[in-house]
């Protein structure tokens, strides 16, 4: 313990390129886990011995994930790790950048639309394309989204706080009347059209295959898309793009003072956060297989403030905690009626209904995670981290 | 000519509806620096119990009561959820009265229930005719009660003791503080009143078309208008008020013929589009304070 290492020859170039993504592992010393030697030790991903044994017993879970539980829980999860890119993004403009967006379900509709518009069946009723390459419309549908966003943000460059709140309040309802009245590419009112179809080196993944079947290819497919989204995203907050939301999250003229340009970083960060919100429109919507342009409603939005803030305001883990959260939770809920008998599992009957019980969760555990827990389930389980860290000690 | 004057005192009906909302958002943002989102829910939830007490009490006493409890809603909302918030970042206040708002609305929403509940106000869909031209009584009483209310609510605030010292409040915490002044109760009260605001226009919303499960988006509506306005200012609210129901009445009696291309339903959200086109102009809103930036 008390013996120091001595630093070896090495130039950094050197050190990076050994180090990436892990950090170097020859050099740091044995059992004392918080010192690094090197800068690229400090800022590696997985930083920790035990975060990689962590992330890795994650990850082969979650690879194991479809020979482990049924294709009903499959579909779900699928639908948790689309949210999670969501959810991402609207942790990017809101959490990292400090620009607080209720407007995310406007652009969460304009990436679930496109896909669904570029992939769609050209002799149907809607519009279509006719292009199913996955990556072709995803990529569109983000861009699209992205390029919404960038029309958005002169009005973030202009306004402030809750002036933008309530302004990208007004986009949900605009982005509501659009998609109503639009018929001819989103289907109308009511009726809706089908989701975007996926179909990756001609393999069609949303039919039942010969070895997998449709919601175990949906599945593994979400989750290698939300790997790289999630990389991206930390590697995005990491560097000086981050740091730049950051500071301009924690004193924007102050970051203006040493030379961050707010306008160029706000519209970097509306930007970001649609595509992200694009592509994870266009994967949601590609596991429900249907659209319905009432779906994208100022409650859509409010499901991503409550996974961001429950996860974990500028957290990556935390937001993909919340989303799972958020989207497993109605799945729980419905389980209520056979435990509780005065909650009643349809809308129509008296007394209370599941919806009715999911709805006041939502609210009740937004207050609940603000008041008692800010930094979220993130923040819990570093409460817990550090409780065991310093064990026996108190602090 | 009589579809352009029934459009104005329409356009003015629904304004004042969106006047007093407009002002609970002010009053509320004056004193607490926060936009409340759970207006929405102050406003159901008062006008649900005007539609089940006004079958035995009559339509005017039962708006007092319904005025009376969401006035007390309001406070025990503040006094439970809102006051131990105090110096957390506004951000994090907003989104606790986003939760509140959903919290309360769907227990009203059980009270509600499936079918449209009516208010039994006493002008229904009646007419008057007035220099020939048949107008709706509902919007002329509208406006002229909003009218007296918003009179009254100017009194208050200039010649009372206690609307000096929620003005004093507004403008320094602190020093209205080592005053003597009671930051709890303005806090308390402004929401009181936005309360008791709430309901009046949800009652006034209610006339005509009843109430259901949908009346809550209306009061979201006075968004554009505080942001017309200026988010602290009343005078404002009063014009961005009347400016947001004037354009939504004139969009929806003209946009057919005019600009049919914009669809169905486009005055109700016409606002929005004004309030974007204004802030691109005027990024405090025509009558806010700038804030002065420091470092």
């Amino acid at each position: 313990m008390t013996t120091t290492t001595p630093v070896t020859e090495t130039s950094d170039a050197e050190v990076r390129q050994r180090s990436w993504p892990f950090g170097s592992r020859r050099r740091r010393p044995a059992g004392r886990p918080l010192l690094y030697t090197s800068y690229a030790q400090d800022m590696a991903l997985l930083n920790t011995r035990p975060k990689r044994i962590a992330v890795g017993a994650i990850l082969l879970l979650a690879v194991a994930m479809p020979f482990l539980v049924t294709d009903d829980l499959l579909a779900l999860l699928a639908l948790a790790c689309a949210a999670s890119i969501g959810a991402i993004g609207l942790n990017l403009v809101t959490g990292y950048a400090g620009q607080v967006s209720l407007g995310h379900a406007f652009f969460l509709g304009i990436g679930a639309y496109t896909a669904a518009v570029i992939s769609g069946d050209p002799d149907g009723r809607t519009l279509g394309f006719g292009i199913t390459s996955l990556p072709v419309w995803l990529l569109a549908a983000g861009l699209v989204a992205g390029l919404a966003g960038l029309v958005v943000s002169p009005l973030a460059s202009r306004l402030r706080g809750l002036y933008l709140a309530v302004v990208t309040l007004g986009l949900v309802f605009l982005g509501e009347h659009i998609f109503r009245e639009w018929s001819q590419v989103t289907g109308g009112v009511g009726v809706g059209r089908t989701g975007p179809v996926p179909e990756l080196f001609g393999v069609q993944l949303n039919e039942n295959g010969e070895i997998f079947t449709r919601d175990q290819k949906l599945y593994l497919t979400m989750l290698i898309l939300l790997l790289i989204f999630a990389l991206l995203a930390r590697n995005i907050a990491r560097s000086a793009v981050g740091r730049a939301f950051s500071a301009v999250r924690d004193r924007d003229i102050a970051a203006e003072v040493i030379g961050v340009s707010l306008t160029r970083t706000k519209m970097v960060a509306f930007a970001v956060s649609s595509f992200y919100a694009g592509c994870a429109g266009a994967l949601l919507y590609t596991v429900t297989g249907y659209v319905e342009p009432g779906a994208f409603n100022l409650l859509l939005s409010v499901q991503y403030i409550a996974m961001i803030l429950i996860g974990g305001v500028a957290t990556i883990s935390g937001s993909i905690l919340g989303a799972f959260f958020i989207t497993l939770l109605p799945r729980v809920t419905r389980e209520l009626p056979s435990l509780l008998p005065f909650i009643s599992s349809t809308s129509g009957a008296g007394g209370i209904s599941v919806f009715q019980v999911e709805a006041v969760l939502y609210g009740l555990l937004i207050i609940g995670f603000l008041i008692f827990e800010p930094r979220g389930l993130f923040g819990i389980w570093i409460r817990a981290r550090n409780y065991w860290k310093a064990w026996p000690f108190s602090y | 000519m009589t579809e352009f004057l029934q459009s104005v005192v329409g356009g003015l009906g629904n304004g004042s509806i969106y006047v007093l909302l407009a002002l609970g958002f002010v009053i509320i943002y004056k004193s607490m620096r926060i936009v409340s989102f759970a207006q929405p829910a102050l406003m159901v939830a008062g006008t649900v119990l005007v539609s089940y007490l006004v079958g035995s009490v009559g339509f005017w006493l039962a708006v007092l009561i319904g005025i009376l409890f969401a006035a007390a809603l309001g406070v025990a909302i503040e006094r439970t959820a809102l006051r131990p918030m105090i110096g957390k970042p506004v951000f994090v206040i907003v989104i606790i009265t986003l939760g509140i708002d959903i919290v309360v609305r769907v227990i009203v929403n059980g009270f509600i229930g499936q079918e449209v509940r009516q208010v039994g106000d006493p002008w229904g869909l009646s007419t008057v005719d007035i220099f020939g031209f048949p107008l709706q009584q509902r919007y002329l009483a509208m406006t002229i009660v909003t009218a007296v209310v918003v009179t009254a609510l100017l009194a208050f605030y200039r010649y009372s003791r206690l609307g000096l010292a929620m003005r004093a409040a507004s403008v320094d915490q602190e020093a209205a503080m080592a005053q003597g002044i009671s930051i709890g109760v303005v806090f308390a009260l402004s929401w009181a009143i936005a309360g008791g605001l709430a309901t009046l226009a949800g009652t006034f919303a209610a006339t005509g078309a009843g109430l259901d499960q949908g009346t809550w988006i209306i009061a979201l509506k006075a968004l554009p208008a505080i942001i017309l306005g200026g988010l602290d200012s009343v005078n404002g609210a009063v014009i961005g008020g009347l400016t947001v129901g004037l354009v939504e009445s004139f969009v929806g009696a003209y946009q057919d013929d005019l600009a049919p291309w914009l669809g169905d339903n486009f005055a109700a959200v016409s606002p929005y589009v004004v309030m974007l086109l204004v802030l691109l102009v005027r990024p405090y809103g025509l009558f806010g304070t700038p804030e002065v930036e420091r470092v």
